[in-house]
């Protein structure tokens, strides 16, 4: 059985990817701290989650060394989420604009510089 | 469990979903834990998704994270100050538990329960902070579940939902570390063959409690 020992590995690589966590928090940070706005501000947001989210499930959780039934096991389902986050992403649209065709422009508080 | 080799690849898997055995190739009490951070990733993102809507929503401006959570010490307030020391706090207890998971297979016992007590007490420590930033919100900001002075009424109640349920599971964590560190040290998994992956197992449910703060921290505070 492969995992019979566990899951060793050197200890070299968890301080990498702790450093590397560490460097993308910081980056991530600075996003907020030097007012990136618009769609730099959101591309960069995502990009250092995905990165900092990877390492966690793939170095710290030890799915890089699973087995592949495992891993297609515990990562497809989520797919699923993506779907619900485009139906209520339309939604959302649809009630936004269900509210300003109610209760027209005048809903709108003077807009603030981000949205 | 049977003797012969495991397939790689795709391969694999279909044999590994074949046949009356064992699916995964890891102790049951791992594969459940698993389990269960996948149904606790859908529930989070039921959260999320949620807070995205009444987001998109609403009318009136969303007030901004990087205003609302700023700190001062003494002098200008510094943007989400707070939030950033929360989060460098709960990426060193990540870290502090990948070593406790290694010392643990090494089936050094002392080391694997100092490391655990260092990330629950960093774990609590971050509770702690949540604490002092929710205690600013209600008090001083005067933020309700129902509306705030900033905005969007959504946002009160968004905010306490997420952070309030992701504190929980780091409050939950903490315990669970606790007990298991306490039970490493009193030779409890000796008596039981001297089996350490109870601490990977513990260390999922934690890294876990991390990774969802990544997207907490990316969705609500930064966006």
């Amino acid at each position: 059985m492969a995992s019979q020992e566990g899951q060793q590995h050197p200890l070299s690589i968890y301080f990498w990817i702790w450093g590397l966590l560490f460097v993308v928090s910081f980056f991530s940070y600075m996003v907020d701290y030097l007012h990136l706005q618009g769609n730099l501000r959101w591309t960069l947001i995502l990009i250092f989650m995905f990165v900092k989210a990877g390492f966690i499930v793939a170095i710290f959780m030890h799915m890089k060394w699973e087995r592949l039934a495992l891993k297609l096991a515990i990562l497809l389902p989520p797919i699923a989420i993506l779907v619900f986050i485009g139906l209520m992403a339309i939604e959302g649209d649809y009630t936004f604009l269900t509210r300003i065709e109610f209760f027209g422009e005048s809903a709108m508080v003077p807009e603030s510089p981000h949205h | 469990m049977s003797e012969a080799v495991l397939n790689p690849g795709l391969k694999g898997v279909a044999s590994d979903f074949a046949g009356e055995k064992q699916a995964f190739h890891v102790p049951w009490g791992k594969a459940m834990m698993w389990i269960f951070l996948l149904s606790d990733t859908f529930i989070f993102s039921c959260f999320l998704i949620s807070y995205m809507k009444v987001r998109i929503s609403t009318t009136d401006p969303w007030p901004l994270p990087s205003e609302v959570f700023a700190l001062s010490f003494g002098g200008d307030p510094i943007p989400l100050i707070l939030i950033a020391i929360m989060t460098f706090v709960l990426i060193t207890s990540s870290g502090t538990m990948a070593m406790a998971v290694n010392m643990g297979y090494r089936k050094d016992r002392t080391k694997t329960f100092w490391l655990m007590v260092a990330t629950a007490a960093l774990g609590a420590m971050f509770v702690g902070m949540q604490a002092f930033e929710w205690t600013k919100l209600i008090v001083d900001e005067g933020v309700r579940p129902w509306g705030n002075p900033m905005g969007a009424a959504q946002f009160g109640s968004s905010f306490f939902m997420i952070t309030g349920f992701h504190g929980m599971h780091v409050s939950a964590g903490v315990i669970y570390l606790l007990v298991v560190a306490f039970r490493v040290r009193s030779g409890f998994y000796e008596k039981r063959g001297g089996n350490y992956e109870i601490v990977e197992i513990a260390g999922l449910y934690w890294h876990f409690v991390d990774l969802v703060w990544v997207f907490i921290f990316a969705f609500f505070y930064l966006w």
